[in-house]
């Protein structure tokens, strides 16, 4: 292996850590938002800086590879998909965050109905599985199940428009429990972003493996 | 018009160049890259027949300048290299005064007006961005020159004689890199009115220069293409290999 592939090794080694961390981030503040437990919410948070210096560290790499190394055609796409996929994985990071904040702020714990009813637990279940796809898919140079990525993002979006008429039936029901619908009604919103972050990081593996821009295009 | 058609060159039994077949874009710069034995250089001389100096060498195929093809009977090797200029990986001025070197290829080429002279060594010194520097000193000798001043000196030696096309067999790869970067924006001015093509080891020179990018491995053209094409998206696997340095 060269210098060069050393350093190519070493910057997919962060970018990899980068989605597990992201990942369990997310995964956490589901279960701190089911189980309305403030300690994993408080570790998030805590967590949060470490996403933060490991967003910069790979951001600091892209930014001297380039400089040293001046690279071109599939390494060059490869750096700059990283830096904006890098970009996308902190801005999930911050979701998990935002979500974990609800639940500290929370008095009351969220009504399982609540989650069932406005398919908040589906949305969840989507998200983590399309980050997980997205980091195989960046893994492997698997640029068919970077696809499948898109298809998922449907699903959270189709729950993302029904979510107002959900979200209403249930405080017509469940008046006192307004504070806490308006949680999950931004929590789903939040979802709805990290599954535009998950598209968005699915382009940039096509884009670097297949040097084809699929952004704004319908085409996949 | 430039063209290489069916180019084959032999030195001896040593197969250099096979089978070419390029289009050189007029009025912009083609680079050529490769490594170091791929044929490069020995493609970049048959446009001037240098090439023909050479002991055993044997050449196929055409090479078309300006409609004609410069090997066949009868050609004007003299008159061929005033249209095909070329400038070499290490400044060469010639034993005499900055004024002399750009006057040389006017005066073999028998212009003994000192005023038509006078009126092209500075016009060729101001294309070669080397006027401001040497417009006071022109008697002075070449040799007190700097380096990438003596190689913007060959530049203006070459552009005297009015070619058409400018051979440049790495230009600057002695220069230092402020040299370079004048030699670069020379070339980038310079092809506004003249067709270059530029051998470059200089994989990041090659792609601020450029304009066309042509590839070439053990003799044979593996990709010719425009220059961002080559550097962002190549079409073939070797080329990418290339020029992400994993080979060659």
């Amino acid at each position: 292996m060269t210098h060069l592939e050393e350093e190519l090794k070493e910057l997919k080694q962060q970018v990899t850590k980068m989605f597990v961390l992201v990942h369990s981030q997310l995964e956490k503040s589901y279960l701190s938002l089911q189980n309305l437990d403030k300690d994993i919410a408080h570790e998030i948070l805590m967590t949060e800086k470490r996403v933060n210096a490991l967003e910069l560290k790979i951001d600091l790499d892209c930014e001297n590879y380039l400089a040293l190394y001046n690279p071109v055609a599939v390494d060059l796409r490869y750096v700059l998909a990283v830096l904006k996929i890098n970009s996308n994985l902190e801005r999930i990071g911050d979701i998990a965050e935002g979500i974990a904040r609800f639940v500290i702020d929370s008095s009351t714990t969220f009504s399982n109905e609540l989650i069932m009813h406005t398919h908040t637990n589906q949305m969840f279940d989507v998200s983590l599985k399309m980050i997980q796809d997205a980091e195989d898919a960046f893994i492997n140079e698997d640029t068919s199940l970077a696809r499948i990525v898109f298809k998922q993002d449907v699903i959270l979006d189709n729950i993302n428009i029904n979510a107002n008429n959900n979200i209403i039936n249930f405080i017509k029901n469940n008046p006192d429990d307004l504070e806490q619908c308006l949680h999950i009604l931004s929590t789903i919103r939040k979802l709805e972003r990290v599954g535009d972050q998950a598209k968005n990081i699915a382009e940039e593996i096509i884009f670097y493996i297949e040097a084809k821009v699929i952004k704004h295009s319908r085409k996949l | 018009m430039i063209e290489a058609k069916n180019l084959n060159l032999y030195y001896g039994a040593f197969h250099a160049l096979k089978d070419i077949n390029l289009k050189v874009a007029e009025k912009s710069v083609t680079a050529l890259i490769g490594p170091s034995g791929c044929g490069k250089s020995t493609f970049l001389r048959t446009f001037n027949r240098m090439n023909d100096l050479i002991p055993g060498v044997k050449i196929e195929g055409d090479i078309i300048v300006d409609d004609e093809n410069i090997y066949q009977k009868g050609i004007d090797v003299d008159r061929l290299r005033k249209r095909v200029g070329m400038v070499f990986q290490k400044p060469n001025p010639f034993a005499k005064s900055i004024f002399e070197n750009v006057a040389y290829g006017m005066r073999v080429n028998g212009i003994s007006n000192e005023k038509v002279i006078k009126e092209a060594v500075e016009q060729s010194l101001k294309q070669s961005a080397l006027w401001d520097e040497v417009k006071d000193s022109l008697k002075k000798s070449a040799y007190a020159l700097s380096g990438g001043q003596q190689q913007r000196l060959c530049i203006a030696r070459a552009l005297a004689v009015e070619p058409t096309i400018l051979l440049m067999d790495e230009p600057a790869s002695a220069l230092d890199p402020i040299s370079t970067a004048k030699i670069e924006e020379l070339i980038h001015e310079l092809k506004k009115k003249y067709t270059i093509l530029i051998v470059t080891h200089n994989m990041q020179q090659a792609a601020r220069v450029s304009d066309f990018t042509a590839f070439f491995y053990m003799g044979s053209l593996i990709e010719y293409d425009l220059t961002k094409t080559i550097f962002t998206n190549p079409a073939k696997q070797q080329t990418q290999n290339y020029v992400t340095g994993r080979f060659g």
